[in-house]
């Protein structure tokens, strides 16, 4: 937290709100400040907006009130700040979202070679890089659906990696996985929590939290209702929702 | 309850059935009443119309070109009369001593259409090379150069007529049809509506309209003096005919590609049509192969229809071969036969292409 304040923050939401149609209100006056380097987990239950917040952050949702920066860059419908921004930010989804009808190295590729204009040869060298530091070079040539669940989830966290981003936005990584998948991708990315990059992960895997998070951030119909450090979150939480959301989960 | 453990079973290969001829028999033909009632009601049926078919088609044919010796009693078919009038049938009204022009165009043609199917040949001189057989096509079947006699369009006729128009309205429907499809979908309202009107409106025609439209009603509409040869404006006709059904196949693959697929290519940075280039047309398109190669089979068909406008390609050159001559036209049977055997042949080798095609499109979904 102290962090955050001291720099001047790589992510800055301001008063921002979404609706989706005209009545759904999903995101409701959100101001949110991250600070590089900075790794956060956003909580709530489902319908509350977590993975609306994350996808704003590289267009993949236009809001319609107040302001969004990342990296300096306000993003607004100006296309060319919106190439900017996803230039600078990766993104890991629920369902993968690997390109079926492409190699896993050619998955790798795609961008660097179309968007960031590199040598074939050399975005493959990164690709293979990439894919050793996920542990799974040696299905380079295997096509996505030939892997496993947990596979696949390794080479879509290796792909957003090989853009170089300093921003890694997780919508539920882990949620369309087998347990037994579960933990080879939470250890990827406790991995690269390591490296300084930047991390906002919408997951209910609490051990994750707990391990890496510096801030977790619950929602709650379209709000951000609590944030704090991991450890006071779990064992103290402030607001009402958010324990009684707590008990649910950790129930088990 | 005491825990019940059990050991591993190693994998076995699946048990093999052979039962030979009978078997094979037993089960596909005899596997119960009504099967085996319906093989004998089958090759009963077969059994009663093939001796005479065999019999008009080859024993008692014959295959001379003369007419007096295939109308007398007991003759079966008459395939002389491919003999005597295939250079009609196949050419049409192109002028009789300079038919080499247009056999050695067609065999450009085709040769280039072959080639074009082989992945060998898929590098960026193929588009060179397509310019340059077709402007040796139209340099040869036109004429006016090189000391070659100007032979007008309207004579042109046949097999090299088929194949023209079924060929370039094919390779210019597609490009057209995509831009259709994608524009269907497109967040701009005022492309969307373009794109769906031009559909609707085609669509709602039948091809001999668009066609008459094409010859009789555009010189109309246009300035006096101002003129486009009848051939390029059926053939703009056909292909936009083509190219609005074949959009509608597209956009059928264009909806079964996962929203996923398109967020995943913006988070990496890809714009709207490097998205669309290597992420949604390869697999939208792998997906309606068989719906495409409808639309083209169909479309070398419909090339038939050109016979409205005057255009005597080959199902009209036959008919001109034989109208115009009363001592060929009892065989028209015959002559039918022969053109359906042409068109069967075209067909058939782009439904086989299109099973290749289908293969190698889907090689990722192979597990």
């Amino acid at each position: 937290m102290n962090q955050a304040i001291m720099s001047e923050p790589i992510i800055k939401f301001e008063k921002l709100n979404k609706w989706y149609g005209n009545t759904f209100h999903v995101l409701r006056d959100i101001d949110l400040e991250v600070a590089p380097g900075e790794r956060i987990v956003v909580c709530g239950p489902s319908g509350s907006g977590k993975s609306t917040l994350i996808r704003c952050i590289n267009r993949l949702e236009e809001h319609q009130q107040g302001r969004l920066f990342v990296d300096g860059v306000e993003l607004t419908d100006d296309i060319k700040a919106i190439d900017d921004v996803r230039k600078k930010v990766g993104m890991v989804f629920q369902q993968f979202n690997l390109f079926p009808h492409l190699t896993v190295l050619e998955n790798l590729t795609l961008s660097p070679m179309w968007v960031g204009k590199m040598p074939k040869k050399e975005a493959q060298e990164k690709a293979m890089q990439q894919l050793e530091r996920v542990r799974i070079a040696e299905q380079a040539n295997k096509y996505p659906l030939q892997l496993s669940g947990g596979q696949q989830q390794r080479v879509a966290i290796a792909r957003a990696l090989c853009l170089k981003p300093k921003i890694m936005l997780f919508d539920e990584p882990t949620s369309a996985l087998d347990p037994e998948m579960i933990k080879e991708v939470l250890d990827v990315m406790v991995e690269m929590a390591d490296q300084g990059i930047t991390m906002i992960c919408v997951t209910h895997e609490m051990g994750f939290a707990k391990a890496v998070a510096d801030r977790v951030i619950f929602m709650d119909q379209g709000q951000i209702m609590e944030q704090n450090n991991p450890h006071d979150f779990f064992n103290n939480p402030q607001n009402e929702r958010s324990r009684d959301f707590l008990s649910k989960i950790l129930r088990h | 309850m005491t825990a019940q453990v059990f050991e591993p079973i190693s994998p076995r290969p699946a048990p093999v059935r052979n039962e030979g001829l009978i078997g094979w028999f037993r089960v596909n033909l005899f596997s119960d009443w009504s099967t085996s009632l319906s093989t004998v009601v089958l090759l009963g049926l077969l059994l009663w119309m093939l001796p005479p078919l065999v019999n008009w088609a080859l024993l008692s044919a014959y295959w001379l070109p003369d007419a007096e010796a295939c109308r007398a009693e007991g003759v079966g078919a008459c395939w002389g009369v491919v003999a005597e009038k295939y250079r009609l049938i196949i050419f049409g009204r192109y002028p009789f001593e300079q038919q080499w022009r247009p056999l050695i165009a067609t065999l450009l043609i085709i040769g280039l259409l072959v080639a074009s199917c082989m992945r060998f040949f898929w590098k960026p001189w193929l588009v060179v090379v397509w310019v340059a057989v077709w402007a040796a096509f139209f340099a040869l079947m036109y004429g006016n150069v090189m000391g070659l006699e100007k032979v007008e369009t309207d004579r042109w006729g046949g097999l090299p007529l088929t194949i023209m128009l079924a060929s370039l309205s094919i390779v210019m429907a597609f490009p057209i049809a995509l831009m259709v499809a994608l524009g269907r979908r497109s967040n701009l309202p005022t492309i969307r509506a373009v794109c769906t009107i031009f559909v609707e409106l085609v669509r709602g025609v039948p091809l001999i309209t668009v066609l008459f439209m094409a010859s009789f009603m555009f010189p109309l509409l246009m300035p006096p003096g101002f003129s486009i040869d009848v051939l390029i404006r059926v053939l703009a006709g056909i292909t936009l005919f083509a190219a609005a059904y074949m959009a509608e196949v597209i956009r059928g693959g264009l909806q079964a590609i996962p929203k996923g697929q398109i967020e995943a290519a913006e988070s990496l940075g890809l714009s709207y049509w490097q998205a669309q280039r290597k992420i949604v047309l390869p697999q939208a398109l792998a997906m309606v192969v068989p719906g495409i190669m409808n639309n083209f089979i169909s479309l070398f068909k419909d090339t038939s229809l050109v016979i409205i406008v005057s255009l005597y390609e080959l199902t009209g050159a036959l008919g001109l071969a034989l109208n115009s001559d009363p001592d060929w036209r009892p065989f028209k049977i015959e002559g039918y036969l022969f053109i359906a055997a042409i068109y069967f042949a075209f067909c058939f080798a782009m439904s086989r292409y299109s099973l290749w095609v289908e293969k190698e499109v889907n090689k990722g979904k192979a597990r």
